[in-house]
């Protein structure tokens, strides 16, 4: 009697659902600690994995003395990037101070520099930075670059325009704000470890519980228990997916250009890959100990392959084919296209649909075994 | 090694005292003014249900835990500063289950600070005495459940302590290892040790010398076991021969005002008198013309069940409300050579039973003897290896769903949702088992009533009395009321009143035509049981009603009446001398 079956399958469904929502939200407690954690976590990382190079002191070693040398050391010393310029005496006072990390980088302005300026030549600028820290002294060269060539392009307006300097506009991030950068990013990886972390637990509470084996023998169907299983993460993920949203545009002022609709449909899928891998997680664990451990496994390679921390066009090759199993590879694309340019729907699509793919794989794996570890 | 314990005999002193002991959690008094002595040389037995503060109480007396009021002496001491005098057996004893046997006495010894020119002797006499010696080497965790206990009661014996304390060692042991286990305790008390036991089994009660009967936090009784016996002497009577079946004799006879508590044994019923009643003859039962009434030997437990105030009355409002289950001739649980293995070990052999409807079938056996794995194939909880099975006439390998929704599931271990109220735990279970709308509201509302959940359905279900779990356990079993229930372990540990009014409701459910399969190493619940199967080593050894098991294992013996635990024993004995012979041939 198929007209019988469907609604009595409802009933069961319904009822793993909301016994899984209860279980995860009837403690007050337990419902702060889905939110407060990661919305704090949100706050910050924004503020920790600025790429913004502000407050550095550099070093100047002036050989030359000249009027050029001072105008440039005035320009750097207005500049709102730098904190402080320190004159040193001498270059070895510029390695110390350098090698004390006294300053992040040091321009050496040679004893010619004067000279060859009013001689209409060419002059060059020497600059030391701390490889210890290559990042921010290559933004920090970047800085020194741009306020050397503005300077040089006032004096040879001509010959700067010959040497083919390049004028930089940078869209979409016009005022170059890496907060813009980072925070749509960490969006995605916040949401992935908190989501991970919940679904992890579930098949492995339940054997914990002793409450498995009841599971098992009521008529409750595999995917019925899955399905219901996977209800509150995604709950809980698309809740702070959304409060996200809305904090990152009131508190931190990153503009919200795509389509919210996306963003919501993106989310699903995203969470869903996600939620394969937990409960694949949850499956293969006896314990929730095992279950934590195991979501710390799967996350850590998550985010490192994501391409937020390293583009993934620097890994070697074998490396960058297994980060097309990753989803947040596709996500972090997909969410900072959507939070800066405004992304249209075909390309939103062209990242969509391998999450689809992952989710499918992960969570027929996680029936199949889930089955397959019932005895 | 010096012995720190010289036989001496004749000193009274008590190894440990706790006087007054108060230990209050939140709002609960788990221990309210309790009294205890050991003595040297004896052992004391430390008796009550599970969650009666047996193990707070060892827990204080170990200096683990401090109480709130009283004081505890051991030697004369604290124990904070007798910890070398305090030989501590915990319920889950810390065996680490991926050292050898070896391996852990060696760890323990080295804890204890016993010498290394010491170890081996030690050992060796540890060894030999827990009968361990041959399995050395072998992983902890690979040990069967009573061996588990022996190594731990070793390892806790590594510096022999002149004081030692058992938290429930006889917990998940079969009757034989218990029997062992019993034996190695009365060497040690001759060796001059004080000995605390703590149980939940009220027949261990009846072994111990001195015995403090722990109810709800308070000593319901303290002395030997056979004065509480005593007190109920000429009180406890057999009937047969009664012309009903026995369960509806049962039933009549519990709603007598003078009957404060009976049993089922085999074709027999057990019967308490309240105290100032007068015994009833055959005629006064009116149970028919061929009617016996024998005067019986009184039990700890009847001393037990007195002190609580009798047992319930015979009638089950559970069974009044439930649907009668229509009469068929095919079997309601079926199991044709059902056999599982785990790579190359074989779990369960050829296991072949059938249950009739209204039938209670009882599976026994040891621990890791099969009877588990025999059970979950049956529920659907495993797949077998060859075989098949049905419940309720659905075969478990082609409509495992219609199965599993035609049967109720309960099992030893609470197992229901302690995070979530018993209100959402009841409407969770309606759901799982197809009960919708006014459906589900009318099963739970009756599940409610019957059960006196009313007052707790906001309440967290693993915060619930001992009792109430197992009210709302069988409450989410049957409310979808069906046809087969199938209970594992479903009464141990909980005091014999609740035990009693679990097993009123089955009784009233099989007359309603439900079916039970049951698993138990409990020969208690093995007397309900119309028919009963003993498994071990994975093949079925005996089968028949408990009566003629024990008539098999009588002849086996020679000992007239002897009890289920007695046949349990004799039987498996016998089929190990089978298993020796063959060997040999």
């Amino acid at each position: 009697m198929p007209v019988l079956q469907l609604p009595a399958r409802f009933t069961r469904l319904r009822a793993m659902i909301v016994k899984e929502i209860w279980a995860l939200l009837r403690d007050p407690k337990s419902r702060i600690v889905l939110v407060l954690p990661p919305l704090i976590q949100l706050f910050i990382f924004t503020f920790a994995t600025t790429l913004d190079v502000k407050n550095v002191d550099i070093g100047l070693v002036d050989r030359s003395g000249g009027v050029h040398a001072q105008e440039l050391l005035q320009r750097i010393e207005g500049s709102p990037r730098f904190r402080d310029v320190i004159v040193l005496p001498s270059m070895a006072a510029m390695e110390q101070a350098i090698d004390e990390q006294q300053v992040l980088a040091a321009i050496v302005i040679q004893d010619d520099f004067d000279q060859r300026l009013a001689r209409g030549q060419s002059a060059t600028l020497g600059l030391v930075l701390d490889g210890r820290r290559s990042n921010a002294a290559q933004i920090v060269a970047g800085y020194v670059s741009q306020i050397a060539g503005g300077y040089g392009a006032e004096l040879a307006p001509i010959s700067a325009r010959q040497g083919g300097s390049s004028a930089v506009t940078h869209w979409y991030n016009p005022s170059l704000d890496y907060m813009w950068f980072t925070l749509p990013g960490l969006v995605a990886l916040i949401i992935s470890i908190a989501g991970i972390a919940i679904t992890s637990q579930a098949v492995a509470r339940e054997r914990e519980l002793g409450t498995f084996d009841q599971l098992m023998v009521s008529p409750m169907r595999v995917h019925e228990i899955l399905i219901g299983m996977m209800m509150p993460p995604l709950l809980v993920g698309m809740f702070n997916g959304m409060l996200f949203l809305v904090v990152a545009q009131v508190a931190f002022g990153v503009p919200f250009t795509g389509s919210f609709l996306l963003f919501i449909v993106a989310m699903i899928f995203y969470q869903l890959a996600l939620i394969g891998m937990g409960l694949l997680v949850s499956a293969m664990s006896m314990t929730q100990q095992q279950a934590f451990l195991g979501s710390f496994i799967v996350t850590v390679p998550l985010i490192l392959l994501s391409g937020y921390a390293a583009p993934i066009e620097n890994m070697p090759d074998w490396l960058q084919v297994i980060t097309y199993a990753d989803p947040v590879r596709y996500f972090l694309i997909i969410v900072q296209g959507l939070f800066l340019k405004a992304m249209p729907a075909s390309v939103v699509f062209h990242q969509l649909w391998p999450l689809g793919v992952i989710a499918l794989v992960s969570l027929s794996a996680a029936a199949w075994l889930f089955r397959a570890r019932m005895e | 090694m010096a012995d720190p314990i010289a036989p001496s005999v004749g000193v009274a002193a008590p190894v440990a005292t706790a006087t007054g002991i108060v230990k209050i959690f939140g709002e609960a008094r788990a221990l309210d003014g309790v009294d205890l002595a050991v003595v040297p040389g004896k052992v004391t037995g430390l008796v009550g249900p599970d969650g009666a503060g047996k193990t707070t109480l060892i827990r204080v007396l170990a200096g683990l835990m401090a109480s709130d009021e009283g004081a505890v002496s051991i030697l004369e001491g604290p124990p904070a500063e007798r910890l070398d005098a305090i030989g501590y057996m915990p319920q889950r004893f810390g065996l680490y289950e991926d050292l050898t046997v070896r391996e852990n006495l060696v760890l323990y010894a080295e804890m204890r600070g016993l010498p290394r020119e010491a170890q081996e002797s030690v050992f060796r006499r540890l060894l030999e005495f827990t009968d361990l010696a041959r399995f050395q080497a072998r992983p902890a965790g690979k040990l069967s459940g009573g061996m588990k206990q022996k190594l731990g009661l070793a390892c806790a014996l590594v510096s022999t302590p002149p004081l030692l304390l058992l938290d429930e060692p006889g917990v998940g042991v079969d009757p034989i290892s218990r029997r062992e286990l019993w034996a190695m305790v009365a060497e040690l008390t001759r060796e001059g040790i004080g000995v605390l036991w703590s149980t939940a089994y009220l027949d261990e009660a009846e072994l111990c010398d001195t015995v403090y009967l722990l109810s709800e936090g308070r000593m319901l009784f303290t002395g030997p076991p056979a004065e509480l016996t005593g007190a109920i002497h000429n009180r406890v009577i057999r009937v047969t021969g009664f012309a009903e079946r026995r369960r509806e004799a049962l039933t009549r006879a519990l709603d007598r005002p003078d009957v404060i508590d009976g049993t089922l044994q085999g074709r027999a019923i057990r019967l308490l008198i309240g105290e100032g009643e007068k015994v009833p003859d055959a005629a006064a039962l009116d149970m028919g013309p061929d009617t016996q009434v024998t005067p019986t030997p009184a039990r700890f437990e009847d001393g037990f069940i007195e002190r609580l105030g009798g047992g319930p009355e015979g009638t089950s409002a559970l069974a009044a409300a439930y649907r009668e289950i229509p009469a068929s001739d095919a079997p309601a649980i079926e199991a044709k050579g059902l056999t599982k293995r785990f790579g190359e070990f074989t779990a369960a052999q050829d296991v072949s039973f059938t249950v009739p409807r209204g039938h209670i079938f009882g599976l026994l056996g040891p621990n890791g003897a099969g009877k588990s794995t025999t059970f979950k194939m049956l529920c659907g909880l495993l797949t077998p290896s060859e075989g098949s099975g049905s419940v309720a006439g659905y075969d478990l390998r082609r409509a495992a769903a219609r199965a599993r929704s035609s049967l109720g599931y309960m099992a030893q271990k609470f197992s229901l949702y302690g995070d979530l109220s018993v209100a959402q735990n009841l409407d969770f279970f309606a759901g799982a088992y197809d009960l919708s709308g006014a459906e589900a509201r009318e099963a739970i509302a009756r599940v409610t009533e019957i059960f006196e959940l009313g007052a707790h359905l906001k309440r967290n279900a693993g915060t619930l009395p001992l009792g109430f779990k197992q009210r709302l356990a069988l409450a989410c079993a049957v409310m979808h009321e069906p046809p087969v229930l199938f209970l594992d372990e479903p009464t141990s540990g909980v005091d014999p009143v609740m035990r009693r009014e679990f097993w009123t409701h089955i009784n009233g459910l099989v007359r309603r035509g439900v079916t039970v399969l049951v698993t138990t190493h409990f020969m208690d619940e093995a007397e309900y049981c119309d028919d009963v199967t003993l498994i071990y080593r994975a093949r079925q050894i005996a089968s028949g009603p408990p009566d003629s098991l024990k008539a098999q294992a009588a002849r086996l013996t020679g000992k007239d009446d002897p009890t289920m635990e007695d046949a349990f024993i004799a039987l498996i004995e016998a089929s190990d001398a089978d298993g020796e012979a063959e060997e040999a041939a």
